[in-house]
């Protein structure tokens, strides 16, 4: 970025939202279906339908709203949006304009160590179109309605934010947001979270805005950094080439790294917005308010710091462990199964099983080693049944066979051995099988005390109580 | 408030709908009478009236969120003007 | 047989004097006989039959109810599975829709028989069924005469006594005009009372089904299986079921009758006042009492729905672009050229000319004037009409300024032909229950229709004061001559 410019950024993302039917039909909204197999005749805009609205749309946005600290309006009126494209039926998408549902609130991010606010202007229930496939059918496009109805919430921040980097934290966050709260599956390759960037330059210290372009087609935090790197410099080369910037529209074009000019839309579409005369307003009550505040989650942040008071945790254990809720329930669920030192659970959890899942693409819930498994194997970590070395053998094989910390135990015979008498034989063998180290070791090599430890968790296949073995050989090698 | 034969090909270019120079024109005289008739609304004092959207008021049901609708494409498309591998098909989408 | 009302054929239906298959195959046969009326379009005599066999097995398995059996037909607004729903547009010739509209459902669960789909103005805009794509239809009266609009097929089929009873839509006046020009009974009922769903749809705030008849007693009975809460539909009104038939014998002494001194004025011909005021007269004599109310506001009606109307439909018929159903143009340069031309070639000039004053109104910078400006004068003329219900029990006045006039009358001047729809306007736009029933004749031998409308679900008792006027004169069993 140029000193002496300042970039201007506002984020417009349609989240889709994980219900089960459409937001004015009843439709399945299930991805991947057969073209037009889930499209209703209300999806097709066939002569004679009307919409009914999905309650569960609504509880969504509800739950939003007061996970963002917005208003939640207690009377929003559903606008048509009209204009013409093969994708959208009716001819008018049906979507919420001068009164939304959630009005205000705002998300909180971190960039470089520094927290930032940024502002929600609102939030608005909407219908998703069609697509088009271009595949060329003999020069025609193929229309596919599967996806028009399915319910969008549409969430428009302030121009707040100052770089590529505070948008991408901010479009993460909000990600991360409504993943947490079950209300969009966050799935962006499938198009569940598509943001549009709304970005124009300023020169440092200018408090009127510049002319702003809207970018859309961005589905991935990365395209997104990108899109807006390329259109500020393209902005400010405009600019100092002694240009204006045009209010425009412009398509991200990821294996061209540019943004272009959309050649099909308008410069100033007239979406002649109106009440829609089909659906009544929509009343939200304090106690419906109420009702979802109640079956809300946790949200992420007040986790974060329970889990440093309740359990002690650093907060970057914390942080890691509430990453998502099913592995801030994973957690939970172990410590409650092992009853024991909650930060031994957190190394774990973000170690052995983590790193798995990730391997795996799996999420928390679907761990072959639950968390009442892996507390069970704690708790004979804890009780000197095995060591923490071994318990790391136990766990890879309950990955992949399943069972329990004991089963495996007892098949492997992994018991760790703990008797003074079985230790002290195998460490006269090492001594007696390695007259070199002793040597060594007498001469002041300390290292070579390890080698004799090593040769004794080797000859006991690891199973020696490690504790034991130093402190008899330690005896042993001084007598 | 007479509308000129720019309102009115615009206005047809909003509504998608094509119109020669000729109609234009014809249309033209009959939606400045017809907008001279409803000019009277203007002189209304409504300082103070709350808009009517619908005549009995009242607030949108809801509906559960249960999938209802069974795959009724083959029916449902059965007007369609051209249609291949279950898609509508329509000259090509340019973005 | 023909000449029958639904009451009557119920009876007869149901005492086996006359079998379903019978009744349907007689009017089949009438309808042929008067193809030149216009009143019909898709007709499917095998399909009828196949009802009609199904209503009389219904009857022998004791599954009857008062209607089954009786036939009817159904305005081509109302979608339908077995017969095309066309809207009398080019837009949609041959359109087969996937389901029936509610109202179709209702009546075909209580055992009707369906005889047709029946013409009217193209989209339901207009005043005089002259603006149907399948040609214009004539009033029995007299073939010169329009029959009124937009149900003015269904008007003449009640009318010739091609159909007992025909379903019709409202959203200005389109079922209360063509009965009065018609010399029918037509009933619109408060908004929401019928399911909109399956209803092509026009102006959504204001569009209405309801049926015509020869009787009040028979749109009694019809409503009975007609209306009810639909939860497709959300503007459906949800309240208990009611019989609709409860109060037709209520007396009419003491009963508060209103009539709008504004709906007296200049404008209104002669013979139609007369033959109006002679009617209520017949209502004073019966004792009830005219009070005279006053709806200032009234008369800005017409440009207050001309503004409300075609806004509404400007978007509803967005639809129409030839993607997945409905008219296709033939030849186009590419994708934006054949919705254009698909809209073009599809929509006659009415639709056309309330799209393009549609789009106006909602269009930047004029919104507020024009659309905002007219819902807010909207909601003061509903206002008048609870405070003149304080006063009055029921609200009597003319239909129309005058009696059915004839072709191309006002066909070439749209603001001329806006103007017929001044008295049931104001009532439409406040979402009230409303009536025409029969009450005499005017120039040229041509009927007068008394408009009747009453508070927000109060249509029992509108029923029971038109019935009491149906019981004492017998307007409502004229027919035109040429028809038996």
């Amino acid at each position: 970025m140029r000193a002496d410019w300042e970039v201007v950024i506002g984020l417009e993302t349609h989240a889709q939202l994980a219900t089960k039917s459409k937001i004015f039909s009843g439709s399945s909204t299930r991805f991947g279906a057969l073209p037009n197999v889930q499209a209703s005749a209300i999806d097709l805009a066939l002569p004679g339908v009307l919409p009914v609205l999905n309650a569960g749309a609504v509880e969504c946005a509800i739950k939003f709203g007061l996970a963002v600290g917005a208003k939640v309006a207690e009377r929003s009126i559903f606008a048509r949006k009209n204009y013409f494209y093969p994708d959208l039926p009716k001819g008018y998408q049906i979507s919420q304009y001068e009164i939304p549902v959630v009005q205000g609130g705002s998300v909180t991010i971190h960039v470089d160590g520094v927290d930032k606010t940024v502002q929600l202007t609102r939030a608005h229930l909407e219908e998703d179109a069609g697509k088009s496939l271009h595949e060329d059918y003999h020069g025609m496009s193929g229309i596919d309605l599967n996806r028009a109805g399915t319910p969008l919430l549409e969430i428009v921040t302030e121009p707040d934010m100052r770089s590529s980097a505070e948008a991408v934290a901010y479009a993460k966050a909000l990600h991360s947001l409504v993943v947490w709260l079950g209300i969009c599956d966050g799935n962006m390759q499938e198009g569940s979270f598509r943001c549009d960037a709304n970005v124009s330059v300023r020169p440092k210290g200018r408090k009127e805005f510049g002319t702003r372009c809207e970018i859309k087609n961005l589905n991935s935090f990365r395209f997104l950094e990108q899109a807006i790197e390329h259109e500020i410099t393209r902005q400010i080369d405009l600019i100092e080439d002694g240009g204006r910037v045009v209010q425009e529209t412009r398509l991200y074009d990821p294996d061209r790294n540019e943004t272009r000019s959309m050649r099909s839309k308008e410069d100033a579409m007239d979406y002649r917005y109106f009440p829609d005369p089909d659906l009544l307003p929509l009343e939200i009550t304090a106690d419906a308010v109420a009702r979802v505040r109640a079956g809300m989650p946790e949200l992420p942040q007040a986790m974060r710091a329970r889990f440093e008071a309740q359990y002690g945790l650093p907060a970057y254990d914390a942080a890691t462990l509430t990453a998502s809720r099913g592995l801030a329930g994973y957690f939970e669920a172990a410590v409650a199964a092992f009853g024991g030192d909650a930060k031994l659970v957190s190394n774990w959890v973000m170690g052995d099983l983590l790193g798995r899942l990730h391997e795996a693409d799996l999420g928390a819930d679907a761990a072959p080693v639950t968390p009442a498994m892996l507390g069970g194997l704690l708790k004979r970590i804890a009780d000197g049944t095995i060591s923490g070395k071994i318990a790391k053998e136990v766990f890879a094989t309950l990955w992949v066979e399943g069972g329990s910390a004991d089963t495996v135990i007892e098949a492997k015979g992994l018991r760790q051995i703990s008797d003074s008498g079985a230790i002290e034989k195998i460490v006269d063998e090492v001594l007696a099988a390695n007259p070199k180290s002793v040597e060594e070791f007498r001469a002041g090599k300390d290292k070579a005390f390890n080698a004799l430890v090593g040769q004794a968790m080797k000859a006991s296949r690891g199973k020696a109580n490690p504790t034991q073995v130093n402190e008899i050989l330690k005896r042993k090698l001084a007598g | 408030m007479a509308l000129t034969l720019d309102d009115v090909t615009r206005i047809a270019h909003l509504a998608r709908i094509e119109i020669s120079a000729a109609e234009a024109a014809g249309t033209l005289a009959q939606l400045n009478d017809i907008f001279g008739m409803i000019e009277r609304l203007s002189r209304v004092d409504t300082s103070g009236i709350e808009p009517m959207s619908h005549p009995l008021g009242g607030t949108q049901r809801l509906r559960e969120d249960r999938v209802t609708e069974t795959d009724m494409r083959e029916p449902n498309m059965r007007n369609a003007p051209e249609k291949q591998d279950g898609l509508f098909l329509v000259p090509r989408v340019i973005e | 047989m023909f000449e029958k009302s639904v009451a009557e054929l119920s009876r007869a239906l149901g005492s086996g004097e006359v079998s379903a298959v019978e009744l349907a195959q007689l009017f089949l046969a009438r309808i042929e006989r008067f193809r030149a009326f216009n009143a019909f379009l898709d007709m499917r005599p095998e399909v009828t039959l196949a009802q009609a066999r199904a209503a009389d097995r219904m009857r022998a398995e004791g599954r009857a109810t008062p209607l089954t059996g009786v036939p009817v037909a159904h305005k081509d607004i109302f979608v339908t599975r077995d017969f095309a729903s066309t809207a009398a547009s080019k837009m949609l010739a041959g359109y087969m829709s996937p389901f029936d509209a509610a109202v179709v459902e209702n009546m075909a669960r209580a055992g009707m028989v369906t005889l047709g789909k029946v013409n009217c103005d193209e989209f339901a805009m207009g005043s005089s069924n002259e603006n149907s794509a399948y040609g214009n239809v004539a009033n029995p009266w007299n073939p010169g005469a329009v029959p009124g609009g937009s149900s003015g097929g269904s008007a003449t089929a009640v009318a010739a006594r091609l159909a007992p009873a025909a379903t019709a839509t409202d959203t200005g006046g389109s079922i209360r005009e063509p009965a009065a020009f018609s010399g029918i009974t037509g009933i619109k009922p408060t908004y929401g009372r019928a399911s909109r769903w399956g209803m092509i749809a026009f102006a959504s705030s204001l569009d209405q089904a309801g049926i015509m008849t020869q009787s009040a007693e028979d749109a009694a009975l019809i409503f009975n299986a007609m209306l009810g809460f639909d939860p497709r539909d959300s503007t459906s009104i949800e309240r208990a079921s009611e019989d609709y038939t409860r109060d037709l014998a209520m007396p009419v002494k003491g009963l508060r009758i209103g009539m709008p001194k504004e709906f007296f004025g200049k404008g209104l011909k002669p013979d139609v006042e007369a033959a109006v005021r002679a009617a209520l007269a017949e209502y004073e004599r019966m004792g009830a009492h005219l009070v005279e109310i006053s709806l200032p506001n009234a008369e800005l009606g017409i440009p207050v729905y001309y503004v409300i109307a075609p806004a509404e439909c400007s978007s509803n018929l967005s639809r129409f672009d030839g993607v997945r159903y409905g008219h296709r143009a033939s030849e186009y340069r590419d994708l934006a050229d054949m919705i254009k031309k698909s809209r073009a070639e599809g929509f006659g000039p009415e639709p056309k000319r309330r799209i393009l004053i549609g789009t106006y109104v909602l269009s930047h910078g004029y919104y507020d004037a024009y659309y905002l400006q007219a819902q807010k004068v909207r909601r003061l003329i509903a206002d008048e009409f609870q405070r003149a219900f304080r006063e009055c029990d029921v609200i009597a006045g003319p239909v129309t300024t005058s009696v059915a006039f004839g072709f191309g009358e006002k066909a070439a001047d749209p603001v001329e032909m806006y103007l017929s729809d001044l008295y049931t306007i104001p009532g439409s736009l406040a979402g009230l229950p409303g009536m025409s029933i029969p009450c005499g004749f005017g120039d040229r031998g041509l009927p007068v229709g008394l408009q009747l409308t009453a508070n927000y679900f109060e249509e029992a008792r509108l029923l029971g004061v038109a019935h009491r006027y149906q019981q004492a004169t017998d307007w409502h069993r004229r027919m035109p001559g040429g028809i038996a």
